[in-house]
């Protein structure tokens, strides 16, 4: 009988300690303030939907943790021998779907296509694509309106899909995210990558796990079995939950609580400078706004009361109050690491509230005006703290500002939709080329271009500029495109910079990992210690 | 008739009246409780610091231009770091004076607390009237709605009805709509109380007989309802009232504290207790605590007093 019980109870102790093991050693359990907005990988280029996009499907090139290419669903690539205005992309072969379909140059083609039409928020990305061709099952070429050499660089978030798929399910067109539409593909995902999508349901849990069939066991560390994905909106409760070990990784610490994580035992925090600026954009285009109390008049229209904003914004105050020192003060649309950032283009206008006010004077608007400013909650570090702040800003000069903060499901919307006239936005930029800053945000909003260009901005001479960059081979005179680019930029202040991001991941110490400058984290090259 | 112009008689009568206010069952009550006569003394100091915030309070926390956002996250009675201003309770990330802000907080809290109780009496009131005293069909139909609303928390009703109100008001005016939305998401949330207890009181009255004697030289129902039944049934209504003022105060906050109520910018008590709880573990616990602080006071003070008045107005605990 003692016997009995001994084995019994031996038993017992093993199978549970196999179950801790298993469950706790390897599960990764992440969180982070934003839920990705859709499941289609073409649907919104916005980074925590291309993040978790990034564990379940791939693209033909990877962008590692350290910022460098390697190769993805794409072994080699380069120019075309013969046609110069061609890319010739070796597709790696073997590959499966997670649902068993064998991946080859027409799932390539396909997925090309689908993020060149119109509802893809990545055809800016494809621009001076013409054509795109399979050669072969593991060949594709991309046809290109002239030569683009930079465009290996811009596939580095284009999803690929498996064109079977797309059919079957009926969900071969692009969801329209801005217009609400609901399709299958938003709600699943049939990708290569290294983790396979078990479950989800927005904004409370996602489970994915480890792609038994992924080409890259062997090639990445591949240490973690499960990761189970849970959005925590509210700062306090994201970091209690790393605390207190109910998740082991978040993606954004709340800067009051770095030094309480920092010296938390089991917990590290990682830090590194993110390639990400805040601004503001304006609608400067219109003829009167809807959501003032100007009549007749968009006082935006006028670049004096542009400059008069842009110089009452206090950006060390935000930096020292608001951001605790984790922020870049920036004075550009454009993160430091960016071909095309120069330090004086980085240069912010001296803060002065008696020379705003005196623009404000000569722009006729001295007793002010009112408008409301959009801004996200749960997107960027404080963002909605840095909007009431710069409300307070703008108040000194006589602009009555009301402020009205929505998560940014409802947030981006906005300004694809031209719903909203003074907005806060954040950009990274995947490719590092200050084109992908001018093609999405200063581009008049046209079929392929502009499409976050909430400031309905349109200057033909700058789109032509714009243009021509895509197929400049010689690259000190694109070089000089776009410093000419970033000088009328400057000068029409169509957007006010705020800074650029610190990023500071907190991690528990069974983990480690770089910290990505794009913020994209891909599990597979997380190790565990 | 009596002559109403005569002064003298009016005077006397006043005094009379107050004369008679003190020596009634309820001041004696009152005077005889010091847990009432504790909590109502908080609760006139907040009722009217909150009145007279534009007075008392040292800065404006509504006018975002006075503000200066160096002066964010000064502690208590210290001096800021870098502009050396002292603030009584400090300043939360803003650079908002605290105790402003708790007062200015208050008068929203307050405001929308007795106004929400006012719209859950006048519909709860109406409504029981209307079913106790009428009965049949119209009984059965508003006592049945009433039972399906108290099946959902009052939180949750409060939500769906700010929800839609939020959704179908233009987004131009839904900042200065807040307020009125809290308000209606609140009191239409709350009236079932009030018409059960009219209704069951209501029951009782109508059996009596000076309501047969209104009857039968006449009165229209709705005087009947309105001059006879009506003051007989106020005072478990003003009860419920008071319990229900701290339920709507809290309600309120609640509301602001999941971020669905006042906006950030003219933040109510709960709104201040959001805000707050972000800076809980990073050492800045004024910005939490005086809020917090405030409104357990106010929503203590307030039931406390609530109770009171059931115990006094109670013949049976006499």
């Amino acid at each position: 009988m003692t016997m009995r019980l001994a084995t019994f109870g031996a038993a017992l102790l093993a199978t549970t300690a196999l179950t801790v093991s298993a469950a706790s050693a390897e599960t990764l359990r992440w969180a982070r303030a934003s839920e990705a907005l859709t499941l289609d990988p073409h649907s919104q280029n916005e980074g925590p939907t291309t993040t978790l996009m990034h564990q379940i499907y791939e693209p033909l090139i990877v962008r590692n943790m350290e910022g460098g290419l390697e190769p993805g669903l794409a072994t080699s690539w380069e120019p075309s021998s013969s046609d110069p205005n061609v890319w010739v992309f070796q597709i790696r072969e073997g590959v499966t779907f997670h649902e068993g379909q064998a991946f080859d140059a027409e799932d390539v083609v396909f997925s090309l296509n689908r993020a060149l039409s119109e509802a893809s928020d990545f055809k800016e990305l494809l621009t001076g694509v013409t054509e795109v061709r399979a050669a072969g099952d593991f060949t594709v070429e991309v046809v290109t309106d002239g030569p683009n050499p930079l465009l290996p660089n811009n596939l580095t978030n284009i999803m690929m899909l498996d064109a079977g798929w797309a059919a079957e399910n009926n969900t071969e067109e692009v969801q329209d995210y801005a217009a609400g539409e609901d399709t299958y593909a938003a709600r699943n995902a049939n990708g290569t990558g290294p983790f396979v999508l078990q479950s989800r349901t927005a904004d409370v849990e996602t489970v994915m796990t480890q792609n038994p069939d992924y080409w890259g066991i062997g090639e990445f560390p591949m240490d973690i079995t499960e990761i189970i994905f849970t959005p925590i909106q509210n700062p306090a409760t994201r970091v209690a939950a790393l605390l207190t070990g109910e998740v082991d990784f978040i993606q954004d610490v709340p800067v009051q609580d770095l030094e309480r994580v920092d010296g938390a035992d089991g917990i590290g925090l990682a830090t590194a400078p993110q390639n990400r600026v805040i601004f503001f954009g304006m609608n400067v285009g219109d003829e009167d706004l809807t959501l003032d109390n100007v009549e007749g008049a968009n006082p935006f229209a006028d670049v004096r009361v542009r400059r008069a904003m842009d110089i009452a914004i206090n950006r060390e105050a935000i930096q020292q109050v608001v951001m605790r020192g984790q922020s870049a003060p920036a004075g550009v649309i454009s993160p430091p690491p960016v071909n095309g950032w120069t330090p004086e283009l980085d240069e912010y206008p001296a803060y002065d509230v008696e020379a705003a006010r005196a623009l404000m004077e000569e722009a006729g608007y001295g007793d002010g005006f009112s408008v409301q400013l959009d801004c996200p909650n749960d997107r960027y570090i404080n963002d909605e703290a840095i909007c009431q702040a710069v409300v307070g800003m703008l108040a000194q000069i006589g602009i009555d500002v009301n402020l009205s903060a929505l998560p940014r499901a409802q947030h981006f919307p906005l300004i694809s939709n031209f719903e909203t006239d003074f907005y806060m936005l954040g950009w990274g930029v995947p490719t590092y080329d200050a084109e992908y800053i001018f093609n999405f945000l200063y581009h008049t909003q046209t079929e392929n271009r502009g499409s976050w260009n909430g400031t309905r901005y349109s200057n033909p001479e700058m789109d032509e500029m714009i243009a021509s960059l895509t197929s400049n081979t010689d690259l000190d005179a694109r070089n000089g495109t776009i410093a000419a680019l970033f000088e009328m930029a400057e000068e029409e202040v169509i957007y006010l910079p705020v800074h650029n991001q610190v990023l500071n991941w907190g991690i528990s110490d069974a983990w480690s990992t770089v910290v990505d400058a794009d913020d994209q984290v891909k599990f597979k090259y997380f190790e565990l210690n | 008739m009596t002559d109403l112009s005569d002064n003298t008689v009016q005077a006397g009568r006043a005094r009379s009246r107050l004369a008679m206010a003190w020596d009634s069952d309820l001041a004696y009550s009152f005077r005889r409780s010091p847990v009432a006569m504790i909590s109502g003394l908080v609760t006139a100091l907040l009722i009217l610091s909150a009145v007279f915030a534009p007075l008392i309070a040292p800065h404006d926390p509504f006018n975002p231009g006075t503000l200066n956002l160096m002066n964010g996250f000064t502690p208590p009675s210290e001096a800021n770091m870098f502009t050396g201003d002292s603030f009584w309770l400090g300043t939360d990330d803003q650079g908002r004076d605290v105790f402003s802000t708790i007062l200015f907080g208050l008068r929203i809290s307050l405001f929308v607390g007795f106004a929400a109780v006012a719209l859950a009496m006048v519909i709860g009131i109406t409504l029981g009237l209307v079913a106790g005293y009428i009965g049949g069909l119209t009984e059965t139909v508003i006592m049945r709605v009433a039972d399906v609303q108290l099946t959902f928390p009052s939180i949750l009703v409060a939500m769906l009805i700010f929800g839609i109100a939020k959704g179908i008001t233009p987004p131009e005016y839904r900042d200065q709509m807040a307020i009125w939305v809290l308000i209606l998401a609140i009191g239409l949330s709350d009236w079932v109380q009030f018409a059960r207890v009219v209704r069951g009181a209501t029951l009782v009255e109508k059996s009596k007989e000076y309501v047969a004697a209104a009857r039968l030289i006449g009165r229209s129902p709705v005087a009947i309802m309105l001059r006879h039944i009506l003051p007989n049934v106020l005072s478990p209504v003003l009860v419920i009232a008071t319990i229900s003022l701290a339920l709507a105060i809290i309600a309120e906050a609640t509301l602001s504290f999941l971020g669905v109520g006042a906006p950030p910018t003219e933040p109510s008590l709960g709104t201040l207790i959001r805000i707050g709880q972000g800076f809980l573990f990073s050492g800045e616990w004024w910005i939490l605590f005086f809020p917090a602080m405030t409104l357990l006071a106010l929503a203590l003070s307030v039931n406390l007093l609530g109770d009171w008045l059931r115990d006094a107005l109670n013949p049976r605990l006499r």
